[in-house]
């Protein structure tokens, strides 16, 4: 019942901070509402902490490279600094190049971690090979 | 746009709870992979659809994940002996990919004049540090886990002393930093190549037995690492599953350690391979040894076999004839069970999946917790590959540096079966009181020649009755 409540107020947390939007004018970056990522922080590792510990023991090592799947969620910054403009022309710059080689790393992850996943949940088999 | 961004990004959250949340049992895992894939993909379309994201830029972004597919594809496909270096790999891009956005971040707000609220420059500061301190450490995990660099622990002389500066010295620089980001600008690379150093130097004195906890623990930085970009870019998307990561590699590493009754200080600082000296002098006992044919002949006639595996299984890559070991046992009405220490192998669940993966269901694995009271039930148990998991010293000897950590109870089992190449201590250089037991019989060899001898003495002996 606990872990229903925690999951039903994640989204209650998430939801008033939702119009706090980046703008960047003129010579400052607009405050973000960072008490509000500080709650988002605190209840999302709760949830994980819970979630974590019902994971079966067999199953820690599909679980690390699902989390590393997960873990590269990097690549929402990666595109945001990668595909941004930075020069009037709309040409890259190397600031577009770090962000481009770190969605090349996120990726990697993704597509390496979710396969590798699968591929070893494919192999736990019950009594019979159902 | 930002609400359906945002909506998006709320609905990707749910999604690797989910995930998650039905990783708890093997019959609904599979379900939480595409249930992360799903997450996964909705939030790459929310992102793209950004209106600061510009189309011209498109092509690029599709070239860099054409790229990172590429690479990731094949790294998928390893085998699964060489799934600890894959992911201490991957946990390598992870922090690579969160340095380099904070490094543009910084580059894009200093060279711009850009002011930096206080909140911000403190999440970059910790971004960049986190991250390339996973990059070359976990680096170095997979370097020592994939044998390209030593396995033992490298030590020096004043070793903490120097981490411990290294790290003042880079919190130092943050503190600079933080204090006036466009003043102190050049202090930035400083702060970067420090990370990487102190990153390096995290990892080499820790010894491979100890890689379980390093690699949970540097899945847990991966994950802080994101949780630290997504203050910096204001969004919440990557706070939340970056949290759930940390929070995942910070159980797995807690777990770890309770099954070494060793804390994380002890595992980062504490240099394994040092201790060992003390406890160095054992006089000479003898040991008693077995033929294969000896230890197939007695499992063919027990009620309960318990099989012990631990790194060296893995190494020898015997878990195939293992399972031949099993299919002949269980053919005969003999119960086999296999007992699953927390930290045998190189990363957590290690053992698990090796046998999964030679066809063993999975009801037979058991925990080192439920096993243990069954032991003295057990006619014999057969260690293969595993050392300390099994040393009865842990429970007897106070003097002995492994004192205190949960064994599986293997000493009381009626006969003890143990393969080992030779009487030379393991990885830990711990000698093994098992080894000297009355009931132990060792059969020298590499453990897949062993067991495939094992298993061939089982399925010859069914043609003769």
């Amino acid at each position: 019942m606990r872990k229903i409540m925690t999951m039903l107020l994640l989204p209650l947390t998430v939801t008033p901070v939702m119009a706090a939007d980046v703008s960047v004018s003129g010579a400052h970056v607009a405050e973000p509402d960072y008490v509000g990522l500080l709650f988002v922080f605190l209840l999302s590792t709760f949830i994980g902490l819970m979630v974590i510990t019902q994971v079966s023991r067999l199953l820690h090592t599909p679980l690390m490279s699902l989390t590393n799947a997960i873990s590269a969620i990097a690549v929402v910054g990666a595109i945001l600094v990668g595909g941004r403009s930075y020069a009037d022309n709309g040409e890259l710059t190397w600031i577009n190049m770090l962000g481009l080689v770190a969605i090349v790393a996120s990726v990697t992850n993704i597509v390496s971690g979710f396969l590798i996943t699968d591929r070893m949940l494919k192999m736990f088999k019950q009594r019979g090979g159902k | 746009m930002t609400t359906c961004i945002q909506l998006s990004y709320l609905v990707a959250t749910a999604l690797f709870i989910f995930s998650l949340k039905w990783m708890n049992d093997p019959k609904t895992a599979r379900r939480g992979v595409l249930a992360g894939v799903l997450g996964m993909t909705l939030a790459i379309v929310g992102t793209l659809i950004d209106p600061s994201v510009i189309a011209g830029n498109y092509k690029w972004i599709a070239l860099a994940v054409i790229i990172g597919a590429v690479i990731g594809y094949p790294l998928s496909l390893v085998p699964l002996t060489a799934v600890p270096q894959r992911t201490a790999l991957s946990h390598a891009f992870g922090g690579f990919a969160a340095g380099l956005v904070g490094t543009a971040k910084f580059y894009y707000f200093t060279r711009g004049g850009i002011e930096m609220p206080l909140f911000v420059t403190i999440a970059l500061c910790a971004e960049v540090l986190l991250g390339y301190l996973t990059f070359t450490g976990s680096l170095m995990a997979a370097g020592k886990l994939q044998e390209w660099l030593p396995g033992r622990p490298i030590i020096y002389r004043n070793q903490n002393l120097i981490n411990f500066f290294l790290l003042l010295a880079a919190i130092a620089c943050c503190g600079l930093l933080i204090y006036d980001a466009h003043q102190f600008a050049w202090l930035f690379p400083v702060l970067i190549a420090l990370a990487l150093l102190f990153g390096v130097l995290l990892i080499i004195p820790i010894g491979g037995a100890d890689m379980p906890t390093v690699i949970a623990l540097l899945n847990s930085y991966a994950g802080l690492s994101a949780v630290a970009m997504g203050f910096v870019l204001d969004n919440k998307l990557l706070i939340t599953a970056g949290a759930l990561d940390g929070s995942s590699g910070l159980i797995l590493s807690i777990i770890m350690c309770k099954a070494m009754n060793r804390s994380f200080t002890n595992v980062l600082f504490g240099a394994f391979g040092q201790v060992q000296t003390a406890a160095g002098q054992v006089e000479q006992r003898t040991v008693k040894s077995a033929t294969p044919k000896d230890a197939a002949e007695l499992m063919e006639h027990a009620g309960l076999v318990v099989i012990v595996p631990g790194y060296g299984m893995a190494v020898a890559q015997a878990q195939h004839r293992v399972r031949e070991i099993y299919d002949q046992l269980t053919k005969r009405g003999v119960t086999v069970k296999f007992a699953i220490h927390p930290v045998a192998g190189r990363m957590p669940g290690h053992m698990n999946v090796l046998l999964a993966e030679s066809d063993i269901p999975y009801e037979d694995l058991v925990e080192m917790d439920e096993i243990n009271p069954d032991m003295p039930q057990a006619d014999v148990c057969l260690v293969i590959g595993a050392n300390d998991v099994v040393n009865p010293a842990a429970l007897t000897n106070d003097k002995s540096p492994i004192y205190g950590m949960p064994i599986i109870n293997a000493h009381k089992a009626k006969t003890i079966f143990a393969i080992k190449r030779s009487m030379n201590p393991g990885f830990a250089g711990i000698e093994n009181d098992l080894y000297y037991d009355d009931k132990t019989l060792m059969v020298f060899g590499d453990a897949k020649a062993v067991t495939g001898e094992i298993a061939k003495c089982l399925a010859g002996e069914e043609g003769g009755h």
